[in-house]
């Protein structure tokens, strides 16, 4: 039994899809053919997996196409702005764990996923002046018109839909995370050295074009995630952290965390205002900001349990 | 043996010699040095004093009509220039010497320029003797009377001339005392090093989604641009004809107890050059070297139509913002240069002696997780 494949208007998730089984099926399936065992055990489990996860966690009605992305853990330079001893120094490198693996949009959300948003009087109006090809990745928005998109596309969907933190991106882009400590400073601790040696780093950025590509148009990484570190940025949830580390490298004192900056990654990292649409240099600022300002979103992947609940209803469909 | 009042004898005679107005034969007998010139920052090699008598200066400049990219947009317009640059590049003389300038109009440009030179003495500073259509060159000497920084720019007649000249077609001259530089008791003082910026107000129009719009030529562009120009708001001001030119990979460079002169000129609109985290340490806010520099300012005035000279010796290492203090016009519209200066740190002029943390210094330590999702 399977409902009929929702729409696809991008193509790539049709073949999930067409396994979605809803609910009244399931019953009207359990009424039909249904045993008493069967029934008593759906009854025991529907509930919890319907509620957390809807009939299958594979299977929204999410109108793009998502990448799994496997739990692991990886070494990660966190963000933030770090110093030792009173001298600023490169953010520490941690361990990682993306403890259930992501779910991931597989490219970036469109001017038309977005204007579906606005329609719907979720989102608020773009103010981008390019990019309004409707398969090119909503180009001009804030962290806040990000969260924004968030919230009313995980209501529209029934699934927790969230930003990711900058640890996921980094973890999603994989070969594509840009590291961005200081190579070229020679050590001597000497903070105008240092400041010129990131000034130098940050002017050989290379400058890409402003226009926004299709989606797909910067290709896959390894993990077939397309567009990442193109020529549009992308916000995360992270938020500005200032800390103070020891001669040994460890946390020292009080940590500043300000949540009115977010970390937007893509070619390179940078900290943006959360309602800044058009990251801009100028000033004493150098190199080349972020082309453009634009977002993805990812959701947690169910527990084990949940998902061998989803199994067994499954099965139980089947029987 | 060299007396103090030999000296300054000695020094009265050469003043009266080169006071004296040469007749036309005299100056064919003058001594002639050709000079190649350099696009700015830079600016070519020169004494800062001179011994020797008045010369004719030799220099030739092309004129190109081009499309250079004006900011990191791709934003195209279609310039004017001297010699391909936008300012166009500054000739050093020192004064009395006689400047003699080559000013080519390949036949390859569509428009006839000429150059008036806010430096020179008469016919519309040359600009009524130096009316050039393409295919032409003309052949202009005059004579540099007064010391100083100053402007230079095409002036072809009526509306053409500024048109012209926020198409990019102005530069500077710098005639030097032939003693140098004095400060404010008479005593020289030299640089190290001059760099040249020259500031330019660009109107480019726009079509009705707000994107700046690009034409097939500048005959073309006229009309839309002589309307942007009339509402006197610029889209772009920026130093040495683009956004980003003097920042990052062409930032200026310098290093600790370095003299560097500053000549900074704007021929349309009024300036206020600022460097950040730096002084003028003299500064000729008008340009003009007969008069005394001003010491110690922050931020000095460029009027519009003239050059100014500001002379600082970097005293910390790290960058320097050079902008015009209206800092909508160096974030907003591209007027900002960067110096990168070498050196060592000088903790009695600056200390961090705190970093940045929380108020009161509160002492949580605790282990360093990766940044934390923010629920909201
Ligand atoms: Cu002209």
């Amino acid at each position: 039994m399977q409902a009929s494949a929702p729409s696809c208007p991008r193509g790539g998730d049709g073949a999930l899809a067409k396994r979605t089984t809803s609910r009244q099926e399931v019953l009207v399936f359990l009424a039909l053919h249904g045993k008493l065992a069967a029934k008593l055990i759906f009854a025991a489990t529907a509930p919890l997996v319907l509620a957390a996860t809807g009939p299958d966690w594979r299977e929204a009605p999410d109108r793009v196409p998502v990448v799994h992305v496997a739990a692991g853990s990886f070494d990660y330079r966190i963000a933030g702005a770090f110093d030792r001893e009173g001298r600023p120094v490169d953010a520490p490198v941690r361990r990682f764990a993306v403890g259930r693996g992501l779910a991931v949009m597989k490219t970036q959300v469109t001017v038309a996923d977005y204007d579906r948003c606005v329609a719907f009087g979720g989102c608020a109006q773009r103010t981008a002046k390019t990019g309004q090809r409707p398969d090119a990745p909503a180009v001009g928005v804030s962290w806040q018109d990000a969260s924004a998109y968030a919230r009313w596309y995980a209501k529209a969907t029934g699934k927790a839909w969230r930003l990711p933190t900058d640890a996921e991106w980094a973890y999603v882009a994989g070969s594509r995370f840009a590291d961005d400590a200081v190579t070229s400073d020679d050590g001597s601790g000497s903070f105008a050295r240092r400041w010129l040696a990131k000034y130098d780093e940050e002017s050989g950025r290379t400058a890409v074009e402003k226009a926004p590509r299709p989606v797909g148009g910067f290709g896959e990484n390894e993990r077939g995630v397309a567009d990442l570190a193109g020529n549009v940025w992308e916000w995360t949830d992270t938020c500005y952290l200032r800390q103070g580390l020891d001669a040994e490298g460890e946390p020292t004192g009080a940590r500043t965390v300000n949540c009115g900056v977010r970390v937007v990654e893509g070619a390179h990292r940078a900290y943006v205002t959360d309602f800044i649409r058009d990251a801009r240099a100028g000033g004493c600022a150098v190199g080349i900001p972020p082309a453009n300002l634009g977002f993805r979103l990812v959701r947690d992947e169910p527990s084990r349990t949940r998902r061998a609940l989803g199994r067994l209803q499954s099965w139980l469909a089947r029987a | 043996m060299f007396t103090r009042r030999a000296l300054m004898a000695a020094a009265a005679v050469t003043a009266i010699v080169a006071g004296m107005p040469a007749k036309a034969d005299d100056i064919s007998k003058l001594p002639r040095e050709h000079v190649e010139l350099v696009a700015p920052p830079f600016i070519h090699a020169h004494e800062q004093a001179t011994k020797a008598g008045p010369k004719v200066i030799e220099f030739k400049m092309t004129i190109q009509e081009k499309e250079l990219v004006i900011d990191n947009e791709g934003t195209k317009i279609h310039a004017m220039t001297f010699d391909g640059s936008v300012p166009g590049p500054m000739m050093v003389v020192h004064q009395d010497d006689y400047v003699e300038l080559t000013l080519v109009n390949p036949e390859t440009n569509t428009m006839a320029h000429n150059i008036d030179f806010h430096s020179a003495t008469g016919g519309l500073g040359g600009g009524e003797l130096t009316l050039v259509n393409p295919g032409e060159q003309v052949v202009l000497r005059w004579k540099a009377t007064r010391a100083g920084v100053f402007v230079y720019h095409c002036a072809p007649g009526g509306p053409m001339i500024p048109w012209h000249v926020v198409s990019g077609m102005n530069g500077a001259v710098m005639v030097l005392p032939r003693d140098g530089l004095k400060d404010e008791t008479g005593k020289q003082i030299k640089y190290d090093k001059a760099v040249y910026i020259g500031e330019q107000d660009f109107y480019v129009p726009r079509d009705e989604k707000g994107k700046f719009k690009s034409y097939e030529s500048a005959g073309e562009a006229y009309p839309d641009t002589l309307e942007v120009m009339r509402k006197l708001t610029p889209t772009h001001v920026v130093f040495n004809g683009k956004v980003g030119s003097l920042t990052g990979k062409n930032a200026l460079t310098s290093k600790v107890g370095e003299r560097v002169l500053i000549v900074h000129s704007q021929a349309n609109r009024d300036s206020r050059p600022h460097l950040i985290g730096g002084h003028g340490d003299y500064v000729w806010e008008a340009g003009k070297f007969a008069n005394p520099p001003e010491k110690d300012l922050e931020t000095w005035f460029i009027r519009g139509g003239s050059a100014g000279a500001a002379l600082y010796t970097f005293r910390e290492p790290g960058v320097y913002a050079y902008v015009t203090h209206n800092l909508i016009e160096a974030v907003e519209l591209g007027a900002t240069a960067h110096f990168k200066v070498e050196g060592t740190w000088n903790d009695d002029l600056m200390k961090q002696v705190s970093p940045p943390g929380p108020i009161g210094g509160g002492a949580r330590t605790g282990a360093l997780e990766a940044p934390a999702q923010h629920k909201h």
